[in-house]
């Protein structure tokens, strides 16, 4: 029993986020908000250049074969500075999903490589979302059908784009035709697939949930130490303490919750389930949490749009429904707690 | 990161359960807050020590198992699984054993550990007074150097069973000049001394369970002062931090508790008018008690490897005790008229094991100092916003 990390798990995660303070400032993340497509070039170079792209693809199609505990990490970082780009949906989601089929190894030779060298863009469409993020940039979708796992190329889509309030969200209405030629993989692979896939999103979604709520907690602590009020910083003030205090405590305890949840997707534990949707819960509310104290604390400023605490609020509003909604995550703990012969109580939180 | 116990943690384990199985007493204790209860308790804290199991992560020279932290988890998980009794003797085993191991003399080791694990000397604490809770550092309690002795004069007040316990330990004003935190001292006495007098407090239930201690020109030999003379406060915190840190509640007993509510809620679930609320309520119970144990798991990991105790001494005192309170106000409102039932009413809940949870959860938001003074020390020393 060991509880931490490895040491070149938090090397690798320090370095992203050192990388991301220089190449992902909020003047920055502005300006891409304000582009038609949403997406930067050169971040996406900049993001391969560091190894993101080529994380978890298999070393086979050049990429370096790391795997959820690797991710969940940096999804705490790519939160932390909420990163405009599609590289979850494509070099976690989808790179899961291509390296799992068996079929159809000539799609896994073509995108797989492109994925790992930051060239192609994947989209993936479930049904746990009404929307598909990213499908405009995306050169190829990997979308749900019945369970089956179906691969179209993008203009073989019709996109109707919907605006989030987090503008560096895209999300879009596909329509598309199913077909023999674009099922890749059958419901009966594709059923277990399909749940993988839905548990590394909602994985990825909580750790860029509680990297958004660290980030809001910074920027109340710094705004909190600078503002003057009464002739001194408002941070001195207990009511303004505690409530940046008990974000500090959900996140504490959102943490490990995630951290576990990552291992027993990793070594596909048959209650990884319960553990995502809790992490995605926990984080969820360390997140809200962490939006509404750091907008009170931050005043009137908090309410407007030059203070960059929006960026970050409007991110965790959004991601808390993305890959299951509350009523979704809390039915999967649920389901479990209240199961006959459930393993409840001390003693089994390893079983 | 390895989430699996090994070969050696899951023996340990059926160890424990297999002896708990043979031991605990099949009917429930007295409450030790009553006199009866508190012998009956030390006479399970001699059980335990005769099983080797009162104090498993001290030394084995010292009546322990030299345990580490994860193997405490383990010891706890199955302790509380058991429904084994509370420990009478926790102040003694957790909260001084641990400050005696780092500051106190071999002599001193060797004259009281041994006892502390025998229950044979049981320990309740002396730190607020009428003038000083929140703010500890405004103690006034003297202890007068007098040749080789302290004489104490004053008052210690909220101990909780010192009406029963042998032996105080606290924080006594040496330096009558002294101001704040200086000129305290750390020292340990017996409650049996000539000049204390002790008048117990009725707690919320009703038992005496708190007590006032008045001392007057009572007198302790040096060498019962742990650490320095003037060195009480930093000694007194190393306690502090044990106590709101790690030992002082572990996850067991709330994934105890959580457990019961789940059981409660689907016995409520079927009644008509049943508030699904309170079924989030359940659900949120387990993955509260579950991210606790994941924690505190994570805490007991690092502190292996060589880490301090920080500001989680602070995150969990507030986490715990805001849990257990929403743990048992949920069950309450699930029981709805009956939850005010005691026993023998025949409709009370479990003999009322509900209503006295409850009604002790009230207390862990204020204890082992206030969440309010958490949260300052959690906004100064771990997010560094100003002091005020």
């Amino acid at each position: 029993m060991d509880f931490t990390f490895k040491e070149e798990h938090v090397a690798f995660s320090d370095s992203i986020r050192k990388f991301l303070m220089v190449e992902a400032a909020p003047e920055m993340l502005r300006e891409i908000w304000e582009t038609e497509s949403g997406r930067s070039k050169t971040l996406r170079e900049k993001l391969a250049e560091q190894g993101l792209t080529a994380l978890s693809v298999p070393e086979e199609f050049n990429g370096i074969g790391l795997g959820d505990l690797d991710w969940v990490l940096i999804h705490q970082e790519l939160g932390y500075y909420a990163i405009p780009d599609s590289l979850t949906d494509t070099a976690y989601l989808a790179t899961y999903l291509l390296s799992h089929l068996s079929t159809d190894a000539s799609l896994k030779k073509e995108w797989l490589p492109k994925i790992a060298n930051g060239s192609a863009r994947v989209a993936v469409g479930h049904p746990r979302n009404p929307l598909v993020a990213d499908a405009a940039n995306a050169d190829l979708l990997l979308l749900w059908h019945e369970d089956e796992v179906h691969a179209v190329r993008r203009k073989q889509v019709q996109l109707t784009q919907h605006p989030s309030i987090d503008m560096s969200r895209r999300l879009y209405q596909v329509n598309w035709t199913p077909s023999d030629t674009t099922r890749i993989c059958p419901a009966r692979i594709g059923k277990a697939l399909w749940e993988g896939l839905v548990d590394r999103a909602a994985l990825a979604a909580a750790a860029q949930l509680l990297g958004l709520a660290q980030r809001m907690l910074d920027l109340g602590i710094d705004y909190a130490a600078q503002r003057k009020q009464f002739g001194k910083p408002i941070g001195s003030f207990q009511a303004v303490k505690h409530h940046l205090a008990d974000v500090a405590v959900k996140i504490e305890f959102a943490k490990p919750v995630l951290y576990r949840a990552a291992y027993a997707v990793m070594r596909e534990q048959p209650r990884r389930s319960v553990h995502v949707s809790h992490a995605k819960l926990a984080a969820g509310d360390a997140a809200w949490l962490a939006a509404r104290k750091s907008i009170q604390v931050h005043g009137a400023m908090g309410y407007t749009w030059e203070a960059d605490l929006q960026m970050f609020m409007k991110r965790a509003w959004a991601l808390d429904a993305a890959w299951g909604e509350r009523a979704f995550h809390k039915k999967r703990i649920a389901d479990f707690i209240y199961a006959d012969q459930a393993p409840l109580g001390p003693g089994e939180t390893f079983t | 990161m390895r989430l699996e116990y090994t070969e050696k943690q899951k023996a340990f384990r059926a160890e424990i359960r297999e002896w708990l199985a043979a031991h605990v007493p099949s009917k429930p204790l007295v409450s030790f807050d009553t006199r009866e209860g508190f012998e009956q308790h030390r006479e399970w804290e001699r059980t335990l020590n005769a099983g080797h199991w009162s104090a498993v992560t001290w030394p084995s020279e010292l009546g322990g198992r030299g345990c580490d932290l994860i193997e405490w988890l383990i010891f706890e998980e199955e302790y509380w699984r058991a429904g084994a009794p509370l420990r009478v003797n926790q102040n003694g085993i957790f909260l001084l054993a641990p400050t005696l191991m780092e500051y106190g003399t071999d002599e001193q080791k060797q004259r009281f550990l041994p006892r502390m694990a025998a229950g044979d000397d049981i320990w309740a604490q002396g730190w607020s007074e009428p003038g000083a809770g929140s703010d500890m550092a405004a103690i006034r309690c003297k202890a007068i150097r007098d040749g080789d002795h302290y004489v104490i004069n004053g008052q210690k007040t909220w101990s909780t069973r010192a009406a029963y316990a042998d032996w105080l330990f606290g924080l006594f004003r040496t330096d009558p000049d002294s101001m704040r935190h200086h000129g305290l001292t750390f020292i340990l006495l017996p409650l049996n001394l000539p000049g204390i007098s002790i008048r117990p407090i009725k707690q919320l239930n009703g038992l005496p369970g708190f007590a006032e201690i008045f001392f007057d020109d009572v007198r302790v030999p040096v060498e019962n002062r742990m650490g320095d003379e003037g060195s009480g406060w930093s000694v007194a915190m190393a306690t502090a931090g044990f106590e709101r840190g790690l030992m002082l509640r572990s996850p067991g007993r709330f994934q105890q508790t959580a457990k019961s509510l789940i059981d409660l809620y689907k016995q409520y679930r079927q009644s008509a008018d049943a508030d699904s609320a309170l079924g989030d309520a359940a659900v949120k119970a387990w993955m509260d008690a579950e991210a606790y144990a994941l924690a505190t798991y994570s805490t007991a990991s690092r502190l292996r490897k060589g880490g301090q105790i920080g500001a989680e001494a602070s995150t969990n005192k507030i986490f715990w005790s805001e849990m257990d309170l929403a743990m048992h106000e949920a069950a309450m409102h699930m029981l709805g008229p009956r939850a005010e039932l005691m026993s023998p009413s025949p409709q009370s809940a479990g003999d009322g094991h509900w209503l006295d949870g409850f009604l002790f959860a009230q207390a862990g938001p204020i204890y082992a100092g206030s969440n309010e003074i958490q949260r300052n020390i959690i906004a100064e020393r771990m997010l560094g916003l100003p002091r005020s």
